[in-house]
């Protein structure tokens, strides 16, 4: 809400500049969000009467005036303006003048002196006004500063109020703040009826007491609605952000932003029969004042009169019975609609306006009357007429209670963590206009008809903490029961993780969640996928079913910025759909770790030979996830990956995740260039640790053997050694291993695979015999189970 | 026997002269080969009387040690003359680059993260996690914001297709519920719960987007209930978070009444640097309060026995701060030039 300083320091105005008038209001909950100055920064100049004003004597588009600014001598000053006229009170800068951007010097103008310079609104920095000299109202007292006379010296605040605050959307509301706050008095505007001067009036019936507990009607006859809204108005208007309009709407607007109480003028002329405040009914339709035609929802409470609907109630007038520059005749109309009834009903129309700002956060349900006479009296002063009595409507059972909360002053220190008194509580609650009574240890809080946010005694305990200030809470250490936190050595942090990927020259990257519906269709062969509703661009519309796609996409970025060589990893959740899902049924999220490699294996280095990072590179980085612990691989078909080179990663016979080169197919479509290499990992996986076992050195010598089988070459390594291992006696320690072989002196369907046997007994040292024996079984079961054969 | 003296002189001159292990060896056969001068007149001595024997004897053996001594000598100058020429020969380069792998990094916002999550494990509270597609209620209702609160519109929420009561999470305030409702059922039917105290940050989406708000960013929510928590122990914990984050006494910390449909009081934090570009400016960091009754309620927690606070904060903007980054789109992009400055 924006609003002028003046305006408020009409109402309460406590010793503060204008900069710690801002600093209280944030502080007490009211965020001054800008402070801005009316106007420019200028000064030196005042008001002036032009007594004469004659051509140059050598200029055709110059005057030379006469100019009274209230001094002993007239001053001479040569203007350009096509209104300069004998008469006219116009703002005259005089020598010595600071305007914004220039200094006014005597000066000499084809030849005549000129002793300052009359003013454009321009000149001043007021508006882009340049057509002409402003002109100033014939009483404006001659001599007088143009600063205090057009009261430019004002500070325009705009404050961020919170949902709970609706009192304070009012002039009359943040004043009452501000002298709770200062303990300076309040000057309310005073209001009194006005009598009514003729008999008519207009029947109201609240169809739906419900939304609509109180409304109060009345006719007011025989306006000029051409009448000029008078500047005063205009200006307190404009420096709360409201066009001027027309003397009715202005009035209507001026009693809002002063009381806080939506207005609505309708014109009498156009209305039929009873007002009443109803829900739609079939086939209904209303023409609003923004010219949108709204087919009410059954929700939507209307104003309407015997013949049509007029209005959305408390939300916004109609186009054909608003009233007009030519109404002569006015229904005004000053309601209480329930928040209930309003919130968010303007929003499903698509618009906001002031009115169901207001309502749907609660207008004071006692203020409806007082409005309405403000309004009138308005009316009948600027606009004339003649009013009507004052119909008021009103079904008690349906307005607001307001029950007394119970407020225990002890709990309220124990919460805040301070040490205030009783009584201190009382006057602070008084201050802001709830009524207090004690009842033993505690006391009986009564809100106020403009309060809604005040119904259990955490929204007292709030007032308290508010009102004596957050500053002055104190910041305590807190004080707690010292327990260690549990630190399970079977599990690894997300850190670790991240630490060690980090360690083998992967860069984290965070990505979107949401991605393109391409990626999850082409990489993850997912038709169906988790569909946003209301996606922000269509490049982000579907829930991420894998976080392969978005290191791809940071692949192909990072190439397009030069940058050749890409290794990034993403911890981060996938979503998929599953009718059992876990802790959100419907759909399953796990943590998934991520990674991608492309470009050289090893950054570009003299003295090493570069090649293409490959399966192998990346797969011993996921085997350095996990050691000491040993995961399994095995051939995998997957709609991202190349079908040759994609394996399922197992850990424990579990499948916890993928590592392969990225299909060809889409390393083309999407421009990767060199075909990277990914992984994408269970997170919960990667997270588990074996707790270290100690097993018992040998102190016996170890023996080695190397054995070469040759093998077809579909034969996968870890089948060769799986077999092997079926016929290794308890000696052998280990089969690992260490070359492949293809290409001259081995058939070329076949290859060689050689292997390291290690044999150890912890109790002696192993006779040849017997190790020859050993490799001996290894190979004959090789050969009868895999058709190996030794290679010579 | 001034001639062995010369002879000795001569040897260790023709030693000196000698400049590789070949020449040396061919020098000391003149001297003390077979035919070598002095063994010459080792020879010579059978002809001399026993006495003269002796003495002479004696002479030429200390000629013989002083001559050895010279070749000694000169053979370790040889070897390490050698040893100098062959490291000579085998200097590097020390300016040429270090090979192997590089190193990567963590993502910015993962390191400040990392120092929150730091931070207040050591002052007891540890890690919790909830999903990021929430429940209607987790998200809103049972934080205290039912349907057509004024409250929900400050939150643009996105929905999926096809499911009414599920969204991406606008917070991290959920998993307040979720740790309430676990923490409940696990010590529930003690006379009395231990105190809860966990951070939880993770991923949020708004519909938003521009330099000052991204459609999904960070948040770490901050939740302790305990008998006896109250809002000066709130204050007391951000003010010494933000100090030990920002590691500097030098920061003004303000706490400012807001609103917030899952606390109250509410407040949001600012925070304004005495030094550096940012001098004088409070900045909006964090939003926090005394969990609302109704909050605690939904969690299956007695309000009048417990109390607590909780805050939500944007590890974007801390990160931001901390690094200078003026961009926060600049996180979600994947930039390596971008990343790699945070290593």
């Amino acid at each position: 809400m924006q609003f002028s300083e003046h305006w408020l320091r009409s109402l309460v105005n406590p010793p503060l500049d204008s900069e710690s008038l801002g600093h209280l209001l944030t502080m007490a909950g009211l965020e001054v969000e800008e402070a801005v100055p009316a106007a420019a920064v200028f000064s030196g100049v005042v008001v002036g009467r032009i007594i004469e004003a004659e051509k140059h004597p050598n200029a055709d588009k110059l005057k030379l005036c006469k100019v009274d600014v209230g001094q002993d001598e007239l001053l001479q000053i040569v203007c350009g303006a096509p209104n300069a006229a004998a008469g006219l009170r116009v703002p005259c800068a005089m020598v010595g003048a600071k305007l914004p951007g220039f200094d006014i010097k005597a000066a000499k103008l084809r030849g005549v002196e000129s002793f300052g310079m009359l003013c454009s609104s321009r000149e001043l920095g007021l508006s882009d006004d340049h057509a002409g000299l402003l002109e100033l109202p014939d009483n404006a007292p001659i001599g007088q500063d143009i600063r205090k006379f057009l009261a430019l010296d004002d500070t325009l605040f705009t404050i961020k109020l919170t949902p709970n605050r609706s009192d304070c959307l009012s002039l009359v509301g943040v004043a009452r703040e501000v002298a709770a706050l200062t303990g300076r008095p309040l000057a309310l505007p005073q209001i009194e009826a006005v009598a009514p001067a003729i008999d008519d009036r207009r029947a109201i019936v609240l169809d739906a007491p419900d939304g609509c507990p109180r409304y109060c009607g009345r006719i007011v006859r025989g306006v000029d609605a051409k009448a000029p809204t008078p500047d005063w108005m205009k200006q307190r208007l404009q420096r709360s952000g409201v066009r001027s309009i027309s003397a009715l709407v202005d009035v209507t607007n001026y009693v809002m932003l002063e009381l806080g109480q939506p207005l609505h003028a309708f014109d009498n002329a156009k209305l039929v029969g009873a007002i009443h405040v109803r829900y739609p009914r079939e086939g209904e339709k209303v023409l609003l004042l923004n010219e949108q035609t709204v087919v009410p929802a059954a929700d939507t409470l209307l104003i309407a009169d015997e013949a049509r609907a007029l209005a959305l109630a408390g939300i916004m007038g109609g186009e054909d019975s608003g009233i007009t520059l030519d109404t002569v005749d006015v229904f005004l109309e000053s309601a209480f609609f329930a928040p209930a009834a309003i919130a968010g009903r303007a929003r499903s129309y698509g618009f906001i306006s002031d009115a169901s700002h207001r309502f749907e956060r609660g207008v004071d349900f006692e203020l409806a009357g007082w409005a309405i006479e403000r309004a009138t009296r308005l009316i009948l002063d600027i606009c004339g007429g003649a009013a009507g009595p004052v119909d008021e409507a009103v079904a008690k059972d349906h307005l607001p209670a307001r029950p007394a909360v119970r407020l225990r002053p002890a709990r309220a220190r124990r919460l805040l963590g301070i040490n205030l008194g009783d009584d201190a509580i009382v006057r602070l609650l008084e201050g802001v206009h709830l009524s207090v009574e004690r009842e033993g240890e505690a006391l009986l809080v009564t809100p106020p008809s403009f309060r809604f946010d005040i119904e259990i005694e955490e929204d007292l305990i709030e007032e308290i903490a508010r009102l004596h200030g957050y500053d002055a809470i104190p910041a305590c250490a807190p004080q707690g029961s010292l327990m260690m936190l549990d630190r399970s050595e079977s599990s690894r942090s997300v850190w670790d993780v991240r630490h060690l990927l980090a360690a083998r020259d992967f860069q984290e990257v965070v990505n979107y969640a949401f991605v393109e519906e391409a990626w999850e269709r082409d990489f993850c062969a997912n038709a169906e996928p988790i569909r946003l509703a209301n996606p922000i661009a269509s490049q982000m519309s579907v829930m991420r079913s894998s976080l392969v796609p978005g290191l791809a996409a940071n692949l192909v970025a990072n190439r397009k910025r030069q940058q050749a060589r890409v290794r990034v990893f993403e911890i981060g959740r996938c979503f998929e759909r599953k009718a059992d899902g876990e802790p959100v049924a419907g759909f399953h999220q796990p943590l998934r770790v991520a990674g991608l490699a492309a470009g050289l294996a090893l950054p570009e280095q003299w003295g090493v030979a570069s090649r293409q990072v490959d399966f192998y590179d990346v797969k011993s980085d996921v085997e350095a996830l996990f050691a000491p612990r040993v995961l399994g691989f095995e051939r995998l078909s997957d709609p991202a990956l190349h079908p040759g080179r994609a394996a399922s990663i197992l850990l424990d016979g579990r499948r916890i995740g993928l590592l392969g080169e990225i299909h060809p197919v889409w390393v083309q479509r999407y421009e990767m260039g060199t075909a990277p290499v990914v992984f994408e990992i269970e997170l919960d996986a990667a997270l588990l640790a074996d707790l270290p076992a100690y097993r018992e050195i040998s102190r016996q010598p170890a023996v080695t053997r190397d054995v070469a089988l040759v093998v077809e070459q579909a034969l996968t390594a870890a089948r060769v050694i799986e077999v092997m291992r079926e016929a290794a006696p308890a000696i052998v320690m280990g089969i690992e291993l260490f070359d492949v072989y293809y290409g001259k002196g081995i058939d070329p369907e076949k290859k060689s695979l050689a292997f390291r046997v290690l044999m150890q007994d912890t109790q002696r040292t192993l006779e040849d015999a017997e190790v020859d024996a050993a490799v001996g079984a290894i190979v004959r079961h090789a050969e009868i189970s895999l058709g190996a054969r030794l290679r010579g | 026997m001034d001639k062995l003296d010369q002879l000795v002189q001569q040897a260790a001159a023709e030693f000196a002269a000698a400049t590789d292990g070949v020449q040396l060896e061919q020098v000391k056969a003149r001297y003390l080969g077979k035919t070598g001068a002095l063994t010459e007149r080792l020879k010579g001595l059978g002809k001399l009387a026993a006495e003269e024997r002796r003495v002479a004897g004696a002479e030429i053996n200390r000629a013989k040690d002083a001559i050895e001594a010279a070749l000694e000598a000169r053979r370790q100058a040889l070897r390490e003359a050698v040893l100098v020429a062959q490291l000579a020969a085998e200097a590097l380069d020390v300016t040429l680059p270090g090979r192997g792998a590089e190193q990567g990094g963590l993502h910015p916002v993962s390191r400040t993260l990392e120092r929150i999550e730091t931070l207040f494990r050591s002052i007891g509270f540890v890690v919790a996690d909830g999903p990021e597609i929430e429940t209607d209620w987790h998200n809103f209702t049972a934080l205290n914001t039912p349907e057509n609160h004024p409250a929900r519109s400050m939150h643009d929420t996105f929905y999926l297709e096809g499911h009414d009561d599920v969204l991406l999470r606008t917070h991290t305030s959920p998993v307040q519920i979720r740790t309430m409702l676990d923490h409940v059922a696990r010590y529930g039917d003690r006379e009395s719960m231990p105190e809860i105290r966990v951070i939880v940050p993770g991923r949020v989406y708004r519909v938003d987007s521009d330099a000052t708000h991204s459609p999904m960013f960070h948040q770490v929510e901050g939740l302790w209930v305990g008998e006896s928590v109250s809002f000066a122990d709130l204050k007391g914990v951000i003010a010494d978070f933000l100090r030990k984050f920002f590691e500097t006494e030098d920061l003004q910390v303000r706490f400012r009444p807001s609103f917030f449909p899952f606390t109250e009081p509410s407040a949001e934090i600012d925070v304004a640097f005495m030094s550096g570009a940012l001098k004088g400016r409070w900045l909006e960091i964090a939003g926090c309060g005394m969990v609302h009754p109704n909050v605690l309620r939904f969690g299956g927690i007695d309000p009048e026995r417990y109390t607590g606070f909780a805050f939500g904060m944007g590890p974007d903007r801390l990160t931001m701060l901390r690094y200078g980054v003026n961009d926060l789109r600049l996180f979600f992009e994947g930039d390596l030039r971008f990343l790699s400055q945070f290593r």
